[in-house]
């Protein structure tokens, strides 16, 4: 743990943030995870993500429900409180956290069979809701904690670790986010972190609920032939949508591209995202009916689409709709909270 | 004529729910409370929004009884649909009023009864041409009726008509007009048969007294204690009380700019509501949520995440009746086993069990100091009786006393510190350890909150001599909590052997019965406990009697049950009333119980 405050070095450092703090200072503990498991390459993603954003850790917390993926916060941003909450409901205490102190930043890590399934109402509900959170899905397709269980992501007649193939059909959690009125929807791939970390930032940028589902390959349970959640599979498949860069809010904006290839999306605090066009294909994702469209296709197709699916920055976070004060509610004391004695007094007298 | 009985009988007044008759029940209730009589009244509802029946028992009382009376006095029949089993339930020598223009009078032919048949819904009718305005109107016809045949006080009568809908003069108008059509239709065609008149009395008892709903009472005490999120999920018959901490947030609670000093929100669920409150005990804030047995189920997991993780939260618990979805609408104390260790594993709750309005005032206050300053989840115990009819009480005071926030440390306090150990506690912290907020800035703060096992520093270990040596600071802290916690109320008859044991709203019951007791020559004294665990005056109490009465309002001996795992070698003193059909307890049926278990009959 390094101190937030700590003495500048006289020389400049190079491996320093602008806080000044380096990498190291956003690590969490040594990882418990089977080596090659999708979720550490997440983990790895969240610690750049927030130092190069140079986020002060103090002012993070990591929130998670049970499984694999559950225990990463444990992983990364040592400084920060964290909250391994019950199996599925770490929205809920997400919810709570953001609404006592408004001030914190909320970073919220489930599963597939925490989001999927056991959560699949504090989920939606807190999409719907807009609470003011980053909420990462680490999605390997399995119940890895409990040992290679389907999940509600597997696909449709995909075998299991033994075998034994899949007879439901899966759900996809981008398309239900979108669905549940979601304002930022992402996906992308542990395996990527060119794309991961930029779409980190920008969900982190975000008023509102920030939805990323991370493909996740469980190495354990779910890379075997025939399974659509594997690294092989999903580096196969990978349609993705664009390229994305993320500017900082502030930063001198200089961005290399030729006019017509690059959408720019501003976020609310001021940063900006482009998306650089692919092939052809111009991917618009402020259209909800074309974001939806564009999944099911994939779906249909066995392949998995990357990169920002949907955006709508109108929509209002949660704080708002309660129209909390700037102040954490967390800060008031009695004098504020407390009515008066005259009240008591003057209600008391009401009900004679 | 026999002579006159005065304050002190009931009526109960049977009506179909939605009709409108809530308000000139109140009504008539809140007109004898301002007449200086004591009263008190219990509304037994139905789990429906319109139409089934209701019934509204008023009583009063010269010797102070405010329970259930087992038998009324005077019957009042409204409700076509029930008004055969009324009547044939009536008791016996009562009086019944009717409507007669809506059930036949040769159906009143028992010859105990006096009858009074008046054409309510004829009179209403022919006064009033606005089909709806006329079936509320109704119900103030028979207020009328009773102002004019037992003297309740017309000028209080109106005046509490005049206070209830002080922002709307032609409602004001139209009950008024309502009132008198009972008045004077009584007045030329309706000659008193009876001895039984409402006088007003001028003792002054009800000077310093209030009418209230427990659940309104819990709401505004809990904004009082500064509650600033609430997470919460509809449930009869806790939503009430919800929405009473809405209303005085939104009264109290809403700065200049517009802006709230809370946060309330409707869970999906009661494991999200407990969730968000958990969230946000666990930020710093004061949180709690309300809910009844079924949501109480929902949350136990996540009761057992607070209670191991040391996370502050408030829970408040309007019992009903169970198993399942029960007996929604009706009364109970039957969660009390489930709480005591609600969720897998050695877990054990603090309980508070508010007797009055005024307790659940002041309970709902303090609750959050007592959370805060032990980091567990606090249970206020109340029931539908108290939370939902409307009480006669004591005017609450004002609590002044700062807000204790436990052991909170800070940014500054970390400057001074070497380490800091969130699961840490010493030889004099009685298994309290403390606790950083998220946000703080400094290196020191940061620890890792979960349901998994845990060492002081906050690291996940299975190591298991950490296991036990927590396990064990955590049942320290509970034992060590009974100090912080409202005590027992002792009332006690000199020389007495026999102890009565009871919680809540069985209070008035067993009040009434010990004076019944007492005049069949067995003497009681009475102890009510207030919270749990329990106070060491409960082990002094049981030492001084031969034998123990414990009073529950559910069938398994709930209370009882807690009382002998927590008091060594009390089980054979131990005697269990236990009793519950889901109406509140009647002091008749605890006298003829108490006196069975004692073989006195
Ligand atoms: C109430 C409850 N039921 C079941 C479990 C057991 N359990 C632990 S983790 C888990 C599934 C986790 O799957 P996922 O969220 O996909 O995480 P992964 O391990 O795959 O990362 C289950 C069922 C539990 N902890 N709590
Ligand atoms: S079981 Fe699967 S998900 Fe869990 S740590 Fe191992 S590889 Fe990762
Ligand atoms: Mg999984």
């Amino acid at each position: 743990m390094s101190d937030v405050q700590a003495v500048k070095p006289v020389a400049p450092r190079t491996d320093v943030n602008k806080i000044g703090l380096t990498k190291n200072d956003y690590k969490g503990v040594p990882s418990t995870m089977c080596p090659g498991c999708g979720h550490d390459s997440i983990s790895q993603g969240i610690i750049s993500t927030f130092y190069e954003l140079g986020i002060p850790p103090y002012q993070v917390v990591k929130l998670s429900g049970i499984g694999c993926s559950s225990k990463t916060p444990a992983y990364f941003l040592h400084p920060s409180h964290g909250f391994n909450a019950v199996h599925g409901r770490m929205p809920s205490v997400a919810t709570g956290a953001n609404v006592a102190n408004r001030n914190l930043i909320v970073f919220g890590v489930s599963g597939d069979g925490d989001s999927a399934s056991i959560g699949i109402g504090q989920m939606i509900h807190a999409i719907r809701r807009n609470t003011n959170m980053v909420y990462v899905v680490e999605n390997n397709g399995t119940y890895g904690l409990t040992k290679g269980q389907f999940s509600a992501t597997s696909d449709t007649g995909v075998p299991d670790h033994w075998g034994v193939k899949n007879d439901q059909t899966a759900i996809d959690l981008p398309m239900l986010a979108i669905i549940s009125g979601c304002s930022f929807v992402g996906r992308a791939f542990s395996g990527d972190r060119k794309q991961m970390v930029p779409l980190l930032k920008a969900a982190l940028a975000h008023e509102g609920c920030a939805f990323i589902d991370i493909m996740s390959p469980c190495v354990t349970f779910n890379d075997h032939p025939g399974s659509t959640k594997s690294y092989e599979y999903v580096k196969e498949h990978d349609e993705k949508l664009h390229d994305i860069d993320f500017i900082e809010e502030k930063s001198e904006i200089k961005i290399d591209y030729d006019e017509g290839s690059i959408r720019k999306v501003t976020l609310h605090d001021g940063s900006i995202i482009t998306l650089k066009k692919l092939d052809t294909v111009d991917y618009d994702p402020s259209n909800k009916v074309n974001a939806l469209k564009t999944l099911e296709e994939a779906y249909q197709k066995m392949e998995i689409v990357t990169g920002l699916i949907y955006f709508n920055e109108s929509r209002k976070d949660l704080v708002s709709h309660l129209k909390l004060p700037k102040k954490p509610l967390i800060e008031f004391g009695e004098k504020d909270l407390r009515p008066s004695q005259q009240a008591l007094g003057e209600l008391m007298k009401s009900l004679k | 004529m026999a002579q006159k009985i005065v304050n002190d009988f009931s009526v109960r007044i049977a009506t179909a729910n939605g009709t409108g008759s809530q308000s000139a029940n109140s009504t008539f209730f809140k007109a004898l409370f301002r007449m200086g009589v004591c009263a008190s009244a219990k509304n037994l509802f139905p789990s429906n929004i319109k139409g089934l029946p209701t019934w509204f028992q008023i009583r009063a009382s010269r010797h102070g009884y405010s329970a259930l009376k087992k038998h009324s006095e005077i019957n009042i029949l409204v409700n076509k649909d029930t008004y055969k089993k009324d009547h044939e339930d009536a008791a016996p020598h009562s009086i019944v009023i009717y409507d007669s223009a809506i059930m036949p009078e040769q159906d009143f032919n028992r010859r105990d009864l006096t009858y009074y048949p008046i054409p309510l819904t004829k009179i209403a009718t022919e006064s009033f041409d606005n089909a709806r305005i006329r079936v509320l109107l109704k119900n103030i016809v028979y207020l009328g009726v009773v102002v004019e045949l037992f003297k309740l006080d017309q000028e209080i009568t109106e005046g509490v008509i005049r206070d209830t809908f002080s922002h709307k003069p032609k409602v004001v108008e139209s009950n008024l007009k309502a009132l008198h059509i009972g008045i004077d239709y009584v007045k030329n065609n309706v000659p008193k048969r009876d001895s039984y008149y409402y006088e007003k009395e001028n003792t002054g008892r009800n000077n310093k007294k209030v009418v209230m709903e427990g659940n309104a009472a819990t709401g505004l005490g809990f904004v009082y204690g500064g509650v600033t999120v609430m997470g919460w999920y509809p449930i009869t018959p806790s939503s009430s009380l919800a929405e009473s901490v809405i209303k005085y947030c939104e009264q109290y609670r809403v700065d200049s700019q517009g802006q709230n000093r809370f946060a309330i929100i409707q869970g999906e669920d009661e494991m999200a509501s407990l969730g968000i409150v958990v969230g946000a005990g666990w930020a710093g804030a004061r949180a709690m949520t309300c809910t009844s047995g079924p949501g109480i189920s929902l949350m136990s997991e996540i009761a057992g995440l607070a209670y191991y993780a040391e996370i502050p939260v408030v829970i408040a618990n309007v019992q009903r009746v169970g198993p399942s979805t029960g007996l929604p609408t009706r009364t109970q104390q039957s969660d009390i086993g489930m709480v005591a260790n609600l969720s897998h594993g050695d877990t054990k709750h603090i309980m508070l069990f508010p007797a009055n309005p005024k307790e659940c005032f002041e309970f709902a206050n303090e609750s959050f100091d007592i959370a805060e300053q032990l980091q567990t989840p606090v249970f206020l115990m109340s029931d539908l009786d108290l939370g939902m009819n409307q009480w006669v009480c004591d005017e609450f005071d004002y609590p002044d006393k700062p807000y204790n926030r436990g052991k909170v440390v800070t940014e500054h306090d970390l400057k001074e510190m070497e380490t800091f150990r969130r699961y840490f506690a010493g030889d004099e912290d009685q298994g309290i350890p403390s606790r950083t907020l998220p946000g703080t800035n400094h290196p020191l703060a940061s620890y890792f909150t979960r349901g998994s096992g845990h060492d002081e520093d906050a690291r996940y270990t299975e190591d298991a001599h950490v296991y036990w040596r927590n396990m064990k600071r955590l049942l320290k802290k509970f034992e060590s909590s009974t100090q912080w916690l409202p005590k027992p109320v002792v009332e006690g008859q000199k020389g007495a052997r026999i102890g009565f044991v009871a919680v809540g709203t069985s209070h008035d019951a067993v009040v009434e019965s010990r004076d019944q007791l007492s005049q069949s020559g067995i003497k009681t004294k009475y102890l009510r406990l207030r919270s749990y665990p329990f106070h060491s005056d409960l082990h002094e109490f049981i030492d001084s009697c031969d034998q123990v009465i414990v009073v529950d309002q559910n069938r398994d001996a709930q209370l009882k049950e807690l009382i002998q795992l927590s008091v060594a070698n009390s089980e054979p003193k131990l005697l269990s009333l236990a009793y519950s059909d889901g109406l509140p307890l009647n002091a008749e049926l605890l006298t003829q119980k108490t006196k069975e278990l004692l073989n006195r009959e």
